[in-house]
């Protein structure tokens, strides 16, 4: 087992004016080297919260990570490193990008600058050297014309091409693990295929592990090698992409699946679409987070936290649904019913 | 663990309806949100009590004195601070506390209307140059740009030298005769935004007309700007009138202000500071409370900082 | 760039000229002629001659240009009330001793500020953060007359400890300076706090931290340059609010600069003189928002490329 992270039971509160907001209640996961593990969800689900907490990037006095919430990097705890330990760890060990290429770089420091800071920081090299190696990165993002480019500022640079600025960053020290938080949700679709090309290919070449953020399952079909559903700070399903979209359990992931447009399948049958908003995270959670928007809700969800069921060894469910006294169902789309009749 | 639960729980029941479903805090309305907000502030409620205490007192204050702000008593000139006269007397035996209370009218009076009618005009300027946008847009802001680019104080002097008379009307008259123009570009810019919002451009779309725009979406979106804005400007307005008065170019005598009791003290600091102290420390009062008023209000009248 | 420039010096050429003329009209409407106040008492000959002597005796229009044409020159005439005394040559000999005050002041108030703004954004919600925020609102609040008042009153009066007025030595300028830094102080700290409480939440301040920055290069390389932005624009506002508060601190400590010269002048009614001196400070005014811009220009790359805004 070639493990380089392993996040226990991580808790994340924010204090807010209204109470104390459980942003991430207790997720459990592991990642390997050079695989890419992804985090799906809908908005204020607690994927991104998750993946700062891996860089310890929360804004501090705001956000809380709860006691007994371990990061281990290597079997090294990360809420345990000092200042100094967490200035080599950021950026040269694990590194990240963001959702917003606009707003992510510097306004009034060139591109160049903004890839050698993290070269000279963590790799020790002068400026030449620096600049030569952010030239190298620049045309290994595939960025035409890298000398020039180089020079330029962040508004002088297209979303796609500031993106791919982004990467060159994160990447510039050879990180083991990148974080990719939304890397393509804020930008145009013909674009979006391309970074993601250009995240696969450089996967492959650099060998790093990749935490994947995001709601586009199109995205986490081309890339991801193992999944993680997550619902209101929790994790409801896990597992490899392929058992996540051939064969999955927990209601929630349907509803993800089924509210996927399937343009190849030509089929008459309506878009699903998830009724309800996810639960007040201000609230301390009892019972099955999605009972209330769930189609197959029976009344223990309602009253108690299902268990983590294991369905094989790399696939986890939590859902009543998986207890042997429940009855057995099988997803609506598989029985060719549309949502209205289900209901 | 399994086998503890009874059956009939796995009855599949299907989501909540959506009664259920609706989120348990409960809804207040915007002013109700912003009044709590505002309560919560400990330093902002003080401000305001403070406040309430001056304006009673300008109010009320020269008819508690027992004095006429006016009455000379050659036998009482220049003493301290007493039991007979609580805030001592100046250099002709009148009565200070009836005097600094009587000035503190005309100087909430020209703060209050200042802010009230410079807010007025640069509502209006502001809304039209907003809501009409393109050219009109670019011809009016000019004209704001032009008349913002000469230093206010010096317009205020020129005019009080050009109108000579030394009423309060003309005090007001030069002190807003550009002190709309900064109020008039936070509601052209809260237009602006406004305008660019899905519901407006509906309204536009079904053709209701631009005033009746105006008046149901645009004003009640830039209102909480304006009342913050209206807050920092009074004590501009105080400012500007002591300043004004302090040299000589403001409130003549016998009608007085806290700026020319500060002036008219200044000669003599040194023997009676008493005199200069007290309508000074009134101007610094007042002007505090406003401004932490102001802060008070942007902070619960600002919709980002709603949680 | 050069387009944008010349634009906006083309604006506050307008600007300028606007002000020039609408001042001289201006003073020219007021009841009665700029020497009624002294002429009266002179017998009719003496008056005849006075009024041709300052061209009161041709048409306004022709007035005006003469005035202009005066003003290309550097010349704005004569003193009404002092014959002989040149406008011109007064605010040169003042304007310097004004500029020297204003401009140690305005340096002190921007270095004390902006430190105090960077101690209060990094503190946020903690006492440095509010103590600065209590200066920073005494600091707008209290006027300068007030301030003047106070620290004549206790440093000079009650201490002994620098003189209440005069000219000529350093210790003169002590607390003029103090009194006219005090306002820049409290704005600077305040904008800038502000400013970079908005910096700190960009997006890139996390990438920043992100890249394993320390927290001091973080600060120094990320955020104090954007957070510097805003700040030059109020500067323009501050420069004339020096000059402004120095109508009164320098009538107060007795300091021979322009702001004294404006007011007695205005106390005096001496109109050349009211009017050469609002020209030159509208003229101040309209240079130092010129420069800004140009400087906001310099330090702001985004604006380099698309001058409109």
């Amino acid at each position: 087992m070639d493990k380089i992270l392993e996040v226990k039971n991580l808790r994340v509160s924010f204090h807010t004016y209204a109470g104390e907001v459980r942003a991430v209640r207790g997720v459990n996961f592991e990642l390997r080297r050079g695989e890419t593990l992804a985090f799906v969800g809908e908005s204020g689900c607690g994927k991104t919260v998750t993946a700062k907490s891996i860089l310890r990037l929360l804004p501090p006095g705001v956000a809380e990570i709860k006691p007994g919430s371990e990061i281990l990097y290597n079997g090294e705890d990360v809420l345990q490193m000092d200042q100094k330990r967490l200035q080599k760890y950021r950026g040269n060990e694990v590194s990240m990008i963001f959702q917003d290429p606009m707003t992510s770089l510097n306004p009034t420091m060139t591109c160049g600058k903004q890839i050698m800071e993290a070269l000279m920081l963590h790799k020790r090299l002068n400026k030449q050297e620096a600049k030569a190696e952010a030239i190298r990165m620049l045309d290994l993002v595939k960025i035409p014309d890298p000398e020039k480019r180089f020079a330029a500022y962040p508004h002088e640079l297209s979303g796609g091409m500031r993106q791919r600025v982004m990467i060159a960053i994160a990447l510039s020290c050879e990180p083991s693990i990148l974080i990719a938080d939304e890397p393509t949700t804020a930008l145009d679709v013909t674009i979006q295929a391309q970074i993601i090309d250009l995240l696969k290919e450089l996967k492959e070449k650099l060998n790093t592990a990749i935490i994947l953020v995001t709601h586009d399952l199109g995205v986490v079909a081309t890339l991801a090698d193992r999944i993680q559903v997550m619902y209101a700070g929790q994790v409801l399903e896990s597992g490899s992409a392929r058992e996540i979209f051939y064969q999955p359990q927990h209601p929630y992931t349907w509803a993800l699946l089924s509210s996927v447009p399937d343009l190849a399948e030509h089929s008459k049958q309506e878009l699903y679409s998830l009724q309800g908003t996810p639960p007040d995270l201000i609230m301390p959670l009892e019972s099955c987070p999605f009972a209330a928007r769930c189609d197959y809700c029976m009344q223990i969800c309602r009253q108690q936290m299902p268990q983590v069921t294991n369905v094989s060894d790399t696939h986890t469910v939590a859902c009543w649904l998986q207890h042997p006294s429940a009855p057995k169902v099988k997803p609506f789309y598989e029985r060719g019913l549309s949502h209205e009749q289900q209901a | 663990m399994h086998e503890e639960i009874s059956k009939d729980l796995f009855q599949i029941i299907g989501p909540e309806d959506s009664e259920a479903e609706k989120i348990a805090r409960p809804r207040v309305s915007y002013f109700q949100d912003a009044w709590r907000r505002f309560k919560e502030n400990k330093v902002a409620t003080l401000a305001l009590v403070v406040l309430s205490v001056l304006v009673f007192m300008v109010i009320f204050g020269p008819a508690i004195s027992g004095y006429n702000y006016e009455e000379i008593n050659p036998d009482h000139r220049n003493q301290r601070p007493s039991a007979e006269h609580w805030f001592g007397t100046d250099n002709l035996g009148r009565d200070l506390f009836a005097r600094v209370w009587q000035g503190g009218r005309v100087s909430m009076i020209i703060g209050l209307s200042g802010a009230f009618i410079a807010s007025f005009i640069g509502c209006i300027y502001g809304g039209i140059s907003g809501y009409f946008g393109g050219r009109v847009d670019d011809i009016m802001m000019r004209i704001v740009e032009v008349l913002i680019s000469v230093p206010y104080l010096i317009v205020v002097i020129l005019l009080s030298v050009v109108l000579e008379s030394k009423s309060l009307g003309t005090l007001l008259l030069a002190m807003t005769i550009t002190g709309w123009c900064g109020i008039a570009r936070i509601v052209r810019g809260q237009v602006l935004q406004v305008k660019s919002q899905e519901y407006v451009l509906a309204a536009q779309a079904l053709g209701v007309k631009p005033w009746k725009i105006i008046l149901r979406h645009v004003i009640p979106n830039v209102l909480s700007v304006v009342i913050v804005a209206i807050t920092f400007d009074i004590p501009g307005y105080i400012f500007s009138e002591a300043f004004l008065s302090f040299l000589g170019l403001g409130i003549q005598p016998p009608e007085t202000s806290w700026g020319a009791l500060a002036a008219t003290a200044q000669s003599m600091y040194a023997f009676y500071p008493y005199q200069l102290f007290i309508p000074s420390l009134m101007i610094a009062l007042t002007m505090l409370c406003f401004t932490l008023l102001g802060d008070g209000l942007r902070d619960a009248l600002d919709p980002r900082q709603r949680k | 760039m050069l387009k944008y420039a010349i634009k906006r010096i083309g604006y506050a050429v307008v600007t300028l000229l606007i002000v020039v003329t609408v001042t001289f009209f201006l003073m020219r409407s007021i009841p009665g002629d700029p020497l009624s106040h002294m002429a009266r008492s002179l017998p009719e000959q003496t008056r005849a001659n006075y009024y041709a002597k300052y061209g009161l005796d041709k048409p306004l229009f022709t007035q005006y240009l003469m005035y202009m044409k005066n003003l290309l020159r550097g010349d704005l005439g004569e003193s009404v009330l002092y014959p002989g005394r040149s406008v011109s040559e007064t605010i040169a000999k003042t304007s310097p001793v004004s500029g020297l005050v204003g401009g140690i002041a305005l340096a002190i108030g921007f270095v004390i500020g902006i430190t105090l703004g960077i101690v209060a954004a990094l503190n946020k919600n903690r006492w440095p953060d509010y103590l600065v925020m209590f200066i920073a609102i005494l600091g707008t609040t209290i006027p300068v007359f007030v301030l003047a008042s106070l620290l004549q009153y206790f440093v000079s009066v009650k201490l002994g400890w620098l003189p209440p007025s005069g000219w000529g030595k350093p210790r003169h300028m002590v607390l003029p300076i103090i009194v006219l830094s005090f306002g820049p102080i409290a704005s600077f700290a305040r904008y800038l706090k502000s400013s970079m409480l908005d910096t700190l939440s960009q997006d890139y301040v996390l990438t920043a931290q992100a890249k394993g920055l320390s927290q001091w290069a973080v600060i120094t390389r990320h955020v104090l340059r954007n957070s510097m932005l805003p700040i030059v624009t109020i500067l323009a506002g501050r420069i004339v609010g020096v000059f402004t508060g120095a109508f009164v601190v320098e009538r107060m400590f007795g300091v021979p600069g322009i702001g004294f010269y404006y007011i007695s002048s205005i106390n005096n009614n001496d109109y050349t003189m009211i009017l050469g001196t609002t020209v030159f400070y509208a003229a101040l005014f309209i240079l130092a928002q010129l420069i800004v811009d140009f400087v906001y220009m310099l330090v702001d790359p985004r604006i380099r490329i698309a001058p409109e805004n």
